[in-house]
């Protein structure tokens, strides 16, 4: 490939990522279609951060999972550094280098049977040429990274502490000199003091190597210290898409006002002053018509119950919602 | 140990696999005792030419089912007595044992590969695979083992090779079940999607990243298993489909003896006993080895 | 007299290691109608000190107490029949995992008539009628087609929704909530957060809130008890906790937060909870404190009262300063 690879545009593009899921529901009936992304659109840029916030059943798993190349799209595209995964499987092979990912759980997320310097040496193993002697070498200077001593090479994960585990997942991850790391609730595992360094520590290496992350939270307040674009999504769609400041100071969707608000801080004099949502997410199985949040939405009119309404650049950022447009939300 | 106490500020400090494991088998004190019958019978088979009297097949004519040590008529010349035929029955258990744990081994061993990899192909493709596969175990599961064991022995003909190979076949549904339960369980958790997202092939996922993971039920299973492939290779023996005579499997010496039940209790029993402390044996140490390597039922 | 008096409680459990005490001497007075909050991270000690109140421990630990009382009665002297009576009717607990903590074997309605049954009785109409109204209290939509719902058909919210009811049947003095929102999203538990204070300011219930998550209980709590590796550090009106904290592992955890910091990085508390064969000889949180000193490293602090506070520190902090500190002489200068 000598044509520099996405020196234009973003290193990753998601266009109209489409994904469903059949469920068996027994012999007799048809399957259902559980549709777990409807049409996500966005980019990132190298050295970039993203955060996709939303509640369980909003496709942030799903997006992560299609990032990743574990599954394809149902439809739309996804182009890593300009290239699209589906072209054939020696592009797939080495984008997958090019995406890795950090996973919530550090416990289940290392091989309870391998060494730590086996989990890290696996993907050199599998995808370089090198000797066993280079193998230890990257090993260790990756562990020096990330805060490991060298002699914790010969550990296995059940010796280490949560934040520890989490180190060797975030160094497993970089062995490949990824472009893009998913970071899957990377912290919300972990113990307060150790969050902090594990953070610290992810900041650290994205200015070293000049990392994208898709950052995907539900904690509001790690996602407002730590990215520079934040991505609302809501059963399957993205409902709010904007810069940090524009979303955390002037929150447009009623769904973004709803989340900010309901997060707790730290802080006992801001006690009591929140928005009530009523009721829980719709199952993803039955969408409500028109906009998914109508069910819940204190602004819902007959419009919204009937039209789902487009993603739009409205008050500098990218909001989906009828009331906004229509100038009823303040 | 002064490099372990300078790395416990390392973080939560846990002994080691081995050690853990221990602690948890030895709670058990029947496992315990099981394990130190296993050993002595492992003993007895390796050493067998030296601490056995006289030879297996050995003929004494003048002492025709002599009666064992204590009772009258009985000589330290023949500490367990003789059977019909003058041949010294402890010798003859000693040599046994011989074949009972290499029938195991053999039993186990075939079952457990042949299990373990019917159930990986099955965890890992779904669908029509997996159903053929386990539709079919189901069918082997229907019918009584020994039952089963005597048809594939009368179509491969008696002895006891073939009598291991059926029984390996009747044992083969139970490791592609627990494997194929494992893998499932396992092929969720995010050690093997990070594992895929690094690149790794079917192959790897199968026998280098999963496998490990599901190898304790496995464990379990086979010292189980290991009992009852004793139990029903003697069974065999005993109805003369297993080892043949003069081999002396405890089975068929079993098989040998069935006429002289009411003349010379010894006969009978002496092989019958060895059968059943290996066995229990065996049983004792596979319950010690669930309650270590089983982590639901750990207590903290 | 306060409803729940709890006077050096000492929780310890048998390891391969040898003893652990996972809790070390806790003093805690729960008041009528109070909200407690027990902050701290794993291994702190904050449910196991909670659980050994309400006697759900296995038989193997060991719980010793100077005093552990619940209105009055010695909870330790009582006899297990008398002790079973009190458990889930006169307090009563919630957990994390509310999906779990239902048996997924019976529905809805049975399990909250049972725990009725077990305690007040009365024929199967009243007990049905007022498991309804209990449903109805916790804000669940149609109670009545509820009571026929297995565990698995609610959601995570809804689950929660039910264990509360569960434990508010027989009208507790005290509710002991583990954790009640962690595996709950966040508009679900702002939902949930606020149906335990509003339960609890309706009936004047005293309600204990174990959580890790410094924003909950900065919302909700009025008293808060901070714990570290097995002990209290602080124990403090919440306001004026998280203004101005005393203990330095209490400021380090505050300054933590990532709403608290401005710059690209956080600070940070360096190393881990001490385990079990680490255990420093004088103050707990010595090897981690920025303001350690040798005094620190022999002599382990007491609980003591530090202003309007009882801090475990050598040196409590006013407005962020260490007092009596042999350093801040040099720092000031």
């Amino acid at each position: 490939m000598s044509a520099a690879p996405g020196a234009a545009g973003p290193v990753l593009r998601a266009e109209s990522l489409v994904r469903s899921y059949k469920i068996s529901r027994g012999m007799l009936r048809p399957p259902a279609e559980l549709q777990a992304l409807r049409g996500v659109s966005f980019g990132l840029d190298t050295g970039h951060t993203l955060a996709v916030v939303g509640e369980s059943g909003c496709g942030k798993s799903t997006l992560a999972r299609l990032v990743t190349m574990i599954e394809p799209p149902t439809s739309g595209r996804l182009l890593i550094d300009g290239h699209d995964p589906a072209e054939g499987p020696a592009t797939r092979r080495r984008l997958r280098e090019a995406v890795q990912i950090v996973f919530q759980d550090p416990y289940g997320s290392l091989n309870p049977r391998q060494k730590v310097a086996s989990i890290l040496g696996e993907p050199l193993l599998i995808n370089r040429r090198m000797s066993a002697a280079e193998r230890r070498e990257a090993v260790a200077a990756m562990m020096a990274q990330v805060g490991l001593r060298p002699e914790q090479a010969q550990r296995y994960p059940h010796m280490f502490s949560g934040g520890q585990r989490q180190r060797v997942a975030v160094a497993r991850a970089l062995m490949l000199n990824p472009r893009i790391v998913v970071l899957d609730e990377p912290v919300s595992a972990l113990d307060l003091s150790i969050q902090a360094q594990i953070l610290n520590l992810l900041v650290e290496l994205q200015d070293r190597y000049r990392l994208a992350y898709l950052f995907i939270s539900h904690n509001l307040s790690v996602v407002r210290h730590f990215a520079e674009a934040v991505l609302v999504m809501y059963l399957g769609r993205v409902v709010e898409h904007g810069g940090r400041e524009a979303v955390f100071a002037s929150p447009q969707h009623p769904y973004t006002r709803a989340l900010l608000s309901a997060s707790p801080t730290a802080d006992p004099a801001r006690r009591g002053r929140r928005i009530k949502l009523v009721g829980e997410l719709p199952s993803p199985l039955h969408p409500p018509p028109g906009c998914p949040f109508n069910p819940r939405c204190p602004l819902a009119n007959e419009r919204c119950r009937i039209e789902t309404p487009p993603l739009q650049q409205l008050n500098g950022r990218l909001v989906a919602c009828h009331a906004v447009e229509e100038g009823r939300a303040d | 140990m002064p490099a372990e106490l300078t790395e416990a500020a390392d973080g939560i400090k846990q002994p080691g696999p081995l050690l853990e494991f221990w602690h948890y088998f030895r709670e058990n004190r029947g496992s315990v005792a099981g394990l130190v019958v296993i050993c002595i019978v492992v003993l007895a088979a390796i050493l067998a030419d030296l601490i056995a009297p006289y030879g297996p097949a050995e003929q004494f004519r003048e002492h025709f089912l002599a009666p064992p040590v204590w009772m009258e008529g009985g000589s330290w010349q023949f500490v367990l007595g003789t059977d019909a035929v003058g041949r010294d029955i402890l010798s003859r258990i000693i040599h046994g044992s011989r074949f009972s744990l290499v029938i195991g081994l053999i039993v186990v061993s075939l079952s457990l590969a042949a299990g373990v990899v019917i159930g990986l192909v099955a965890g890992f493709f779904r669908g029509w695979t997996e159903t053929m596969i386990m539709r079919l175990m189901d069918i082997i599961l229907a019918m009584p083992s020994l039952l089963l064991a005597i048809v594939i022995v009368a179509i491969l003909g008696p002895g006891l090779v073939n009598a291991m190979i059926a029984v390996a076949i009747t044992y083969l549904p139970h490791y592609v079940r627990l494997t194929r339960a494992s893998v499932i369980a396992e092929t969720s958790r995010d050690y093997v999607v990070a594992s895929r997202v690094a690149g790794a092939g079917l192959g790897r996922l199968m026998f280098v990243t999963v496998l490990p993971n599901c190898m304790a039920p496995l464990i379990v299973q086979a010292t189980l298993g290991f009992s009852n492939a004793i139990l029903d290779a003697a069974a065999l023996g005993f109805l003369g489909l297993g080892a043949q005579p003069p081999t002396p499997e405890w089975g068929t010496m079993l098989a040998d003896a069935r006429e002289f039940v009411l003349r010379a209790w010894w006969v009978v029993t002496f092989p019958g006993l060895a059968i059943l402390i290996t066995v229990l044996a065996f049983n004792l140490m596979g319950d010690g080895l669930r309650d270590a390597l089983d982590p639901k039922l750990k207590r903290s | 007299m306060a409803l729940l008096e709890i006077r050096g409680l000492t929780v310890e459990f048998r390891t391969t290691l040898g003893p652990l005490r996972a809790v070390d001497g806790l003093d805690l007075d729960v008041e009528k109608g109070e909200i407690v909050g027990i902050v701290g991270e794993s291994g702190s000690g904050k449910s196991v000190a909670m659980l050994a109140v309400m006697g759900l421990l296995p038989r193997t630990t060991t719980i010793t107490a100077e005093r552990l009382a619940f209105d009055g009665a010695d909870l330790l002297s009582l006899s297990t029949r008398r002790r079973r009576a009190l458990t889930g009717k006169a307090m009563a607990m919630i957990f994390q995992e509310p999906m779990t903590s239902l048996n997924p074997c019976f529905t809805v309605g049975f399990q909250i008539v049972e725990g009725l049954r077990q305690h007040e009785g009365g024929s199967r109409r009243a007990l049905r009628a007022r498991a309804v109204e209990l449903l109805e209290k916790v804000g669940i939509p149609a109670p009545e087609e509820r009571l026929g719902a297995f565990p698995h058909q609610l959601s995570g919210g809804m689950s929660q929704r039910v264990m509360i009811a569960m434990a508010i049947a027989c009208n507790p003095q005290l509710l002991i909530a583990d954790e009640p929102t962690t595996a709950l999203d966040v508009t679900i538990q702002a939902q949930i957060l606020d149906l335990l204070v509003e339960l609890q300011r309706e009936r004047g219930m005293a309600l204990v809130l174990i959580t890790h998550d410094m924003g909950v209980v900065a919302e909700t709590a009025h008293r808060v008890s901070v714990q570290y590796a097995g002990q209290q550090v602080e124990l403090r009106e919440v306001k004026a906790l998280f203004a101005d904290p005393r203990h330095p592992y209490t400021a380090a955890l505050l300054e933590a937060l990532p709403e608290r910091s401005s710059g690209r990085l956080l600070p940070t508390i360096k190393g881990v909870v001490p385990g079990l064969r680490d255990r420093p000889p004088g103050c707990l949180f010595e090897p981690r404190c920025r303001l350690a000193t040798a005094h620190c490293r022999a002599v382990p602090p007491p609980l003591a009262p530090a202003g309007d506070a009882l801090a475990r520190c050598h040196y409590p902090l006013f407005e962020g300063l260490p007092q009596n500190h042999p350093g801040t002489a040099e720092r000031a200068s």
